[in-house]
């Protein structure tokens, strides 16, 4: 299969850029795959996990809020953050999820509480991510 | 013939205008430093960011007015430039070249042009020469974060989509490279359509809707142009200055040598007929 461009950059960096076979993003409808030659496309992202894979590779990202757009073979996302499974500090992401889930339990202003909605999904992600580094190394799906 | 005392008053005083420059020079390399690093990481997210809009530009075509108000085309009766220059000076010759860049662009408008002006010098310049100016926004600091831009970008945001402004353009300082900043003119809106092949066009598919990705898309686009803009216009000031700094210094070294040359000369000059004085007087005793 042909590969396809993605780009994932924040305001502070360029996350990865690389040629690869597929691309998995959370989508604000939900999770949506994009394989080589897709649509144009223009979404918003949530806060979740982004995969992509290259070969028989799989890297795994999080990624918290931002656009996606798809055109002419190449995936273009901008993150609000975005972060490699490596560069999460699991025990921080931890943290600000106990942190959030307490905000949410002690009855806030309605600003604080899409906040802290919002710092929950974050968190969550970035330990979904950095879980699934240390659970592997799995073998390559096909 | 100078006399060797104020020759040397000279020579400290230079001194001490060399050593003013030298710390100068080293706190704005510092910051350059940091500012350079900022802009040069965000640089390939606010060029994403124009490419991806100017897609969707090309996609919606002429399509846009019912849209989004940001895309709005109107005939152009009114043009808000922002222009962007540092708070303060001695940066060499950035401040005149930008408020020259900013004037000559102003006058080639044919509309009406309100100005808002972003840095004490950007303020200055454009009272001084009695243009319309909208708002004014100083002391941003040399760190400032999308935060403290954000009341700029909404003034400009509110400006387009109530039909005050049909067209705006920022103009700032562009980091080339430490030695070079090019006073650059972006316009902001309306978003110039990048052009595309007639196979891309059309059939872009939306989610959730049209509607709701611009809504979030294109507000963040002008702020995050603004906030780009801002971090270039603070790393070309900086650099701006170091270098003006630096040569400033490399003068003042240059001016202490020489004078030290001619102090040297003087002295030897004044030994010498000291000297000729009192062989001249001791010969005549002999004689």
């Amino acid at each position: 299969m042909a590969p396809m461009k993605v780009e994932i950059i924040t305001a502070e960096r360029v996350v990865y850029s690389e040629d690869v076979d597929v691309v998995v993003a959370p989508g604000i409808e939900g999770e949506l795959g994009i394989l080589p030659h897709h649509a144009p496309l223009m979404t918003t992202l949530q806060s979740g996990e982004i995969r992509v894979r290259k070969g028989g590779e799989e890297i795994s990202m999080a990624v918290s809020g931002g656009f996606l757009e798809v055109m002419a073979n190449k995936v273009t996302i901008l993150a609000d953050s975005a972060e490699r499974a490596e560069e999460i500090d699991e025990a921080r992401a931890q943290e600000a999820m106990r942190r959030a889930e307490e905000r949410l339990r002690t009855h806030a202003s309605d600003v604080d509480l899409e906040r802290a909605v919002a710092a929950l999904r974050r968190s969550q992600a970035r330990l979904k991510v950095a879980r699934r580094r240390r659970t592997r190394p799995s073998p390559p799906q096909v | 013939m100078p006399n060797i005392r104020v020759i040397r008053r000279r020579i400290r005083s230079v001194q001490n205008t060399a050593k003013v420059t030298r710390a100068m020079e080293m706190i704005a390399a510092s910051k350059m430093r940091r500012s350079q690093q900022r802009l040069l990481a965000g640089r390939p997210y606010a060029e994403m960011m124009r490419e991806v809009l100017g897609h969707l530009a090309a996609q919606i075509g002429d399509t846009g007015d019912e849209v989004h108000p940001l895309l709005r085309r109107r005939e152009v009766k009114r043009i808000e430039v922002i222009h962007i220059a540092p708070d303060r000076g001695l940066c060499g010759g950035l401040n005149s070249n930008l408020n020259r860049a900013a004037g000559r662009f102003i006058l080639d408008q044919g509309a009406p042009v309100s100005v808002v002006a972003v840095g004490k010098k950007a303020r200055d310049f454009m009272v001084r020469s009695a243009r319309d100016v909208r708002a004014v926004f100083t002391d941003l600091g040399d760190r400032p974060s999308l935060m403290d831009s954000l009341s700029i970008s909404h003034l400009v945001i509110q400006d387009y989509a109530s039909g005050y402004a049909d067209e705006v353009y920022v103009v700032y300082g562009r980091f080339v490279s430490t030695v070079i900043q090019r006073p650059f003119i972006q316009k902001l809106l309306p978003v110039e359509p990048a052009h595309l092949e007639s196979s891309l066009v059309g059939g872009y598919i939306y989610e959730p809707n049209t509607t709701e990705v611009l809504g979030s898309l294109l507000p963040r686009f002008v702020e995050m142009q603004i906030y780009h803009a801002l971090l270039e216009a603070i790393g070309s000031e900086q650099s701006a200055r170091m270098v003006a700094m630096r040569n400033a210094t490399d003068s003042a070294n240059e001016m202490i040598q020489d004078l030290t040359l001619l102090m040297n000369k003087v002295r030897q000059e004044a030994i010498t007929k000291e000297l000729l004085d009192i062989v001249g007087g001791a010969m005549a005793l002999e004689g």
